[in-house]
Parts: structure tokens; sequence; C-alpha cells
């Protein structure tokens, strides 16, 4: 890999796809708001059926921006790993790509398998204010690795980490999305029994409910336990991978700094970020603790990892200092 | 002790269906057996191995904020210089070597016997479900939220015959038994790998702290500096800097040696490092065969049980020192230390004997000289135009009184000559007539020598621990039962009634659709299968 020149044109090439991948993403997540919105609205509207069509209509084709959005955003990775003749997950900038690409692929295949098209606007929202950051202030110039990371290794400790997060991403949405709803569906509840099917209307009941014109949104969700069950599923997928990453990079560090376990702060980190996954893991099994404390818990974890990611490589100085940024 | 589990779905029949926790003890106990026990209990439970989960990761926070001992000494010296109140206060409560603490050391040591304590009844109980037969059949299968209920017109036996036939072709553990009324049930249970992986995963995790102590206990770690053209071999004296561990002996040290053949670096247009390597012919024992290998950066030397790595890299300059008469008294590649990316280093010559007087030169050296408004740099890490810039120095060097870094000089105590500056190949006469010349840059490389024994343990270890976890998540494990009960003697239809119900403790979703997969299989009609709560 020495010595080989940049495509410039390429990375030129890579860039703009990614500019039309954010464009495609945030259109999809208008869909997804569309959907949502006259859903909602069929449900006063005269002729209801119509508006619903409208709002199947307006999901399907934010399904069909994402994936379009999804086939940019590969095209856009994949540009810049041509461009540089290497993995393209070598500098913040690529790894962020990286991360929210999983998070919409992780969508996406939980698309074709259930029914989570609720989750589109939240999993979109995210991801375009993510790559938005991504391109503008963690950006990197492309170039080649520095030759701490010239190892294969980085093709399987990182791909594990981007995979990992990615997935932790979509769960730590569904996570907030339950904690939101779990307290809807326990204030509807402790109104009386009436006022929940009241606000499943959308008409309020009376004065004294605050949360009608929010129930809008929460009622449109699917309940608590679903989408508590939905968050244990992806992490339960995240977190093999994510203890199959920490060990990968303890493999790596063992051949490049002679110490598989060195308290790095990145290493210290990744560490406390499965502590937390693991304690959400442990509190979604023992009463007393399941349901919310569970899920905070498991949004503390993710918390950790945007530390792990973010303020280890920037702020704290480490073993691990590949940003880019300066 | 987790049970990675979703939440268990009790039958009404039997409420510790699916349950393997250790039932409480019964016997009565009195005073500190007591007070023993429910310590133990409370130890051992999952609260406190949250609890512990939880201290464990707020522990090592400020071992991440707050600069440490063993990443960068020389960081505490500084933040206690600058903060002299907290700095002692948080030394004194080892935040500066969190990850050795014996705070630290008490919840990570307190975490694993809390595991121990849980694995080890787990164990037992997991060891007996796999010898034993699966559950028998509650009384009332209707009442289970996933059930079904047909009627069939063939025999009861040949229903059940069929049913454990179909179950165990799909690796359900079976059993049939008779009931007094002439009913015939079948009951099946799968996914006892969920149970085991949830335990391998846990003993794995002792296991890999087991490998960490075996490393900390017998291993060692060292490095050394050699010269290009210079050897190392494998003994206490040749580490500049050597750790042992605990239990360390110098028998353990493995009698290889090398030589640094050639050392090569290259570089971006910009300065920032492209590849490293160094070549090196490695001998394995005195007398074996040498082999020649590349050592670069993730790219180890294994030697014996030990692993070489490139660490660290610079400048050896060859200096020679001439007396009036010209005879050489100094003729060395003398190591100069980086102290900029673009290696403007330093270093110190010590010429104690062979002149009337003892000389020290203490020397600056720019692989690519500039001069800034700052005074001299460097611009590139490669000896594009080396420069040395040395400043002699006469008097008592003190190499005698006590040990002192071979790159420093007490120059308070000498007294100054004279300055030069000195390209390749040029020579410096001093006022005496003592002649320095500066020869050429060689390079050198640092090694890192470790020998970790506890390593093959740990990576055993990991893999059990990965493969363990992938069980505890991805298996499911579920219950079935079928009841065919043969129609009452009076019943003129000559119909058995069959009646099947399932349980799973996770992903209820999924079993329901096996359910009905599978009730269909035996002869139920679709429509049968009821979902109710």
């Amino acid at each position: 890999m020495p010595g080989t020149s940049i495509n410039l044109g390429l990375a030129h090439v890579s860039d703009r796809l990614l500019v039309w991948t954010v464009v495609a993403y945030a259109l999809a997540m208008l869909g997804y708001a569309a959907e949502f919105a006259f859903d909602r609205r069929a449900e006063r509207a005269k002729d209801p059926r119509s508006r619903r069509q409208v709002s199947s209509r307006a999901g399907l084709i934010a399904v069909g921006l994402t994936v379009l959005g999804w086939a940019l955003h590969v095209g856009s990775v994949t540009t810049r790993g041509l461009s540089v003749h290497r993995v393209p997950w070598g500098n913040m900038y690529e790894f962020s790509s990286m991360v929210s690409l999983v998070a919409v692929t992780v969508f996406l295949v939980l698309l074709a398998r259930q029914r989570v098209r609720f989750l589109g606007l939240f999993v979109m929202a995210p991801v375009v204010l993510y790559l938005g950051l991504a391109g503008t202030v963690l950006y990197a110039n492309a170039g080649p690795l520095v030759p701490a990371l010239n190892s294969y290794w980085i093709k399987i400790h990182v791909v594990a980490a981007i995979t990992a997060s990615g997935a932790f991403m979509v769960s730590g949405v569904v996570t907030v999305l339950y904690l939101l709803k779990e307290r809807w569906e326990r204030r509807t509840v402790s109104l009386g029994p009436g006022a929940a099917a009241a606000v499943e209307v959308g008409t309020p009941p009376t004065e004294s409910v605050p949360e009608a014109r929010r129930g809008g949104l929460m009622a449109w969700l699917p309940d608590a336990a679903r989408l508590d069950r939905l968050a244990y599923a992806v992490v339960s997928f995240a977190f093999p991978i994510w203890t199959f990453a920490i060990i990968a990079g303890a493999i790596w560090a063992e051949q490049a700094w002679s110490r598989a376990w060195g308290w790095d702060p990145k290493e210290t980190w990744s560490l406390i970020t499965w502590l937390a996954y693991a304690a959400y893991l442990h509190a979604r099994a023992t009463a007393g603790w399941r349901g919310r404390r569970a899920a905070v818990l498991s949004l503390i974890g993710f918390g950790c990892l945007m530390v792990d990611y973010y303020v280890v490589n920037t702020v704290i100085t480490g073993l691990h200092s590949y940003a880019g940024i300066s | 002790m987790t049970d990675l589990a979703d939440t268990p779905i009790a039958s009404p029949e039997d409420t510790t269906a699916l349950s393997t926790a250790p039932a409480p003890p019964q016997q009565p106990a009195r005073g500190v057996a007591r007070t023993l026990r429910y310590g133990w209990r409370r130890l051992t439970s999952m609260r406190t191995a949250l609890l512990l989960l939880s201290l464990l990761a707020l522990g090592a926070i400020p071992g991440t904020l707050l600069p440490q001992r063993g990443l960068n000494p020389v960081k505490v010296d500084d933040y206690i210089a600058a903060h002299p109140h907290l700095g002692p206060l948080l030394d004194r409560l080892s935040l500066f070597d969190v990850f050795a603490a014996p705070w630290f050391a008490a919840i990570y040591l307190l975490l694993f016997i809390s595991l121990i304590g849980c694995l080890v009844p787990r164990i037992r109980l997991h060891a007996r479900a796999l010898r034993r037969r699966p559950p028998h059949a509650p009384r009332n299968l209707l009442r289970l939220s996933t059930s079904a209920r047909w009627t069939a017109a063939d025999e009861a036996a040949r229903i059940a015959a069929e049913c454990s036939r179909t179950l165990r072709a799909g690796r359900w553990r079976v059993d049939v038994s008779e009931e007094p009324d002439g009913a015939v049930t079948v009951a099946a249970e799968k996914g006892y790998l969920r149970e085991t992986g949830n335990l391998l995963f846990h003993v794995s995790l002792v296991v890999l702290l087991a490998g960490i102590a075996l490393g900390g206990l017998f291993g060692y770690k060292g490095t050394a500096l050699v010269v290009q053209g210079q050897s190392f071999a494998n003994v206490r004296s040749s580490y500049d800097v050597f750790q042992p561990s605990r239990l360390y002996s110098d028998s353990s040290l493995a009698p290889f040696s090398f030589t640094l053949d050639r050392f090569t670096a290259a570089y971006q247009p910009d300065g920032t490092p492209e590849n490293f390597d160094a070549k090196v012919s490695y001998q394995p024992r005195p007398d074996g065969p040498v082999t020649t290998s590349d050592v670069r950066v993730n790219h180890p030397l294994h030697a014996s049980g030990a692993n070489v790595y490139l660490v660290g890299h610079g400048y050896a300059l060859r200096i020679q020192v001439r007396d009036p008469h010209g005879r050489l008294v100094y003729d060395s590649a003398t190591p100069f230390l980086p102290d900029t990316s673009m290696f403007a280093s330093h270093g110190v010559v010590k010429v104690p004997d062979g002149l009337p007087h003892q000389l020290g030169l203490t020397g600056f050296f720019y692989p690519t000289y500039v001069a800034t408004p700052a005074g001299p740099d460097s611009s590139y890490p490669a000896p594009r135009d080396p420069v040395l810039l040395l400043a002699a120095w006469r008097g008592d060097l003190g190499l005698d009184r006590s040990a002192q870094s071979v790159y420093s000089l007490p120059v308070a105590s000498l007294h100054h000559i004279a300055n030069a500056q000195l390209s390749p190949g040029e020579s410096w006469r001093l006022p005496d007539g003592t002649r320095v010349t500066f020869v050429g840059v060689d390079q050198w490389a640092t090694f890192q020598v470790a020998h970790d024994p506890g390593k093959n343990v740990m990576l055993g270890a990991a893999v059990l621990i990965v493969t363990g976890l992938l069980l505890s998540l991805r298996v499911r494990r579920r219950r079935f039962w079928l009841r065919a009960r043969p129609a009452p003697a009076g019943d003129s239809s000559r119909r058995t009634v069959v009646e099947a119900a399932g349980l799973a403790r996770t992903d209820s979703e999924r079993f329901a659709v096996e359910f009905s997969d599978l009730v269909q299989r035996l002869g139920a009609p679709a429509a049968v299968t009821t979902e109710e709560d």
C-alpha cells in the first residue's frame, strides 16, 4: 500500500455520492413523517380510506428512498475505499459513515422481516444528522493509513466494531421510543380506562389530558412491550459482535503493541460499554429491574459507546488517536 | 450471574417450569451460620451482580480521565505538580493507578466470587436437567397461552407415537407416558444449549481471568535499544528496561538472540510515517540455525515463546574522537533520542579515558536541517540534509560516582570549551588539538520483548466466551406437550381428543409460529390453534 497514489477524482465522486445519500435519506425521513401525519389525519377526515392510501403510499415511497439512499451510501463508501486503495474506515469521518450505513442496513433487514416501518422516521433522523456531522466536522481528506493501522486486523476488528455500533444505534432509537411509550401508557392508564381508548381515536376526552396531543405520535407507535422486545432483539444481535470486536482488538493489540490489554482509554471505554450492555441483559432478567430501569442501562451503554468513539478520539489522548481531524 | 433470558413465562401449573435458579436452602440455621448464608446468598444474587457490574464500569472511568502511571508516569508527576492539594489526595485513593488499585481489584474479585457462587449450583442443576426427562405435562394443557385442541380418528397410542417420531426428528428430547385414565402424553423439550452456552460463557470469563493472572505471575517484558549492525541476546543485562512479573525467574528467559541487519523507514511527503521495517537475523539458541526475518509494526518476531516487537526508532551517529596525536579514543555509533516527529534529536558522547582530561560532547541532530527564527530544527524525518550541532565540555564527568543516564551530561559542573556545526564526514579540531569527526548517520530501533504464558489460555477463553454468548442469546428453550385421550366408552364417535400446548421463555412470537406448524404436521386442522392470554 505505501507509495500508491490517491485517486482524487474517485475521492471526489465518493464525496458527491455522500451528499446525494444525505438528500435521499432526508427525503425518506420526510416520507415517513408524511406517513404518520396522513395516518393521523385519516382518523378525523371525512374519507379516511383515501387518506390512509396517501399515508401508506408515502410510507412506501419513503422505503424506496431509503433503499436508494442506501445504494448511494454503499457507492460512496466503495469509491472512497477504491480511491485510497484500502478499507474505507481509516479515520473518524469514514468510520461514522460506515456506522450510519450499518444502522440503515439493520433497519432495512428488520423491515424485511417484521412490521417496523414506524421506525423509519426515528432511524433516519439521527442518521441524517450523523452523516451531516461526519461530512462536515469530522471530514478528513482521502489519504493512506498510518502504519499502526496497516494490518488485516483492521478488517476484522473494525468491521465488528462498526457492525455492533450501527446495531446499537438502532437499539438506542428503539429504546428511547420504548421509554416514551412506556411513560405514555402508564399515564394514560392512570387517567382511567377510557382515556387510552379516547386518545387512540384522537379526540381528547377531557381538558385534563395534556398528553392527548402528543398522544398522536405515542398512540401510533406499537405498544411498549413490543418495542422492548425489539430493542432486546437488536441488542442481543449486537452484543456478541461487540464482544468479538473487543477480543479481536485485544488480539490485534497483542500483535501491534505487545500486550493484549493495556487499559488504554479506548480499550477501557469499550469495556465500560460492554459492562453497561451486560448490565442491561442481566437487568432484563431481574425482578424490579426489567422494563424502564433496564432500558436506561441500555441507553447508558449507548452513551458510553459515543464517549468511546468521540470523546476518547478527540479529547483524551491514547493509542487510538487516528481521528484524522485537526 | 446472568440469565440472558427474556421474561420467563411461567405455566399456571408449574411456576418454576423453566427456572433453573437454585432453590433457597430450607434447613434452619442460627447465628453466624445464618448471617454467612444470608451474606452469601446476597453476594450471589443477580442484584449484587448488577451492582458490581455497574461499580466496575464506574470505577474504570477515572482511569481514563486521569493520567495513569501504567501508561504515562511522567504525566502523573506533572499532574501532581500542577495540583499540589488535589494531586496527593487522588494519589492516596490510587486514582493514578486505578487498574492496579486495591479497591478496583476488590470490585472485580467480588464480581468473580459472586459469579462462581452462582455458577456452581447452576452447573449442577443444568447437569441434572440434561439427564432428566422433560417435565411431565400439566393437567390442563388448554390453560397455557399457546395451545390447541382437535379430534382425530387414530388411536391415542398411534397419535402419540407419530408425535414422538416427528419431535425426535426435529431434535426434541421426548418422553412418552401413559396416564391411568388411558390418555397418552408426550412431553418434549428443546434448546438445552441455551443454558449450556450461558454457563460456558460465564465459566470462560473465569478462565480468562485465570489466563490474565497466569501472565501477570509468570511473564516478563522488557525493552532494548539496538543499533543497526549490533546484536541483542536475551539475557537480563541486555535490557534497558525490564519488568519481571511476581513469580518470574531468570530461567524463563529463552536463550535467543538476533542482530539488527537493517532498519528502514518510509515517510509520506509531509513527513508522516508510512512504513517501518527492521530486518533481523534470528537465532533461537546460541548454536541454533540463523534465519532472517522482518519485524514491523503489527508484525512481531515469534522467538521461542516470546514475541519481539518493533516499538521505536531513531538515529545513531557514528562519532570518532582522536587525541592530539591522532590516536583513536572514541569510535562508536551513539544513539540520539528523538524529540520531535521530524526527529530533531539529542544525545551525548562521553570520553572519560584516553585524553589528558575527561571530555563530554552534547549534541543536537537534525536529519533535515532548517534554520528557523526559533533556532535550528528538522523539517523532515529522513536524513536529507543531516546536521549535528555539538558543544564540548571538559571536567569530571562523574562516571565513577553514580549511575547516570547515557543521554545526559552534568553540564553544570563542567567547563564549556567550544561549539561546532558538522555535516557527515566533517571534522572539528578543539583548541587543545583533540579532533572530533562526524563519520555518518546510522539508525537504531527499540524492541520490546514480551513473554506471556497466559496468552493461549486467554485466547481459548475468548473463543469460548463468544461461542457461549452466541448460544445463550440465539438458542431458544421451549417445551411442548401433547395429550391424546381416547373418547369415553359410551361415545359412539370413537374419536380421540388431542390437546397440545407449548411454552417458550424467549421470543414467544416465533414460538407461536413454530407451535402452529408443529401441531398442523401432527394432524391439527389449520384453524384450531388458539392464542389467548
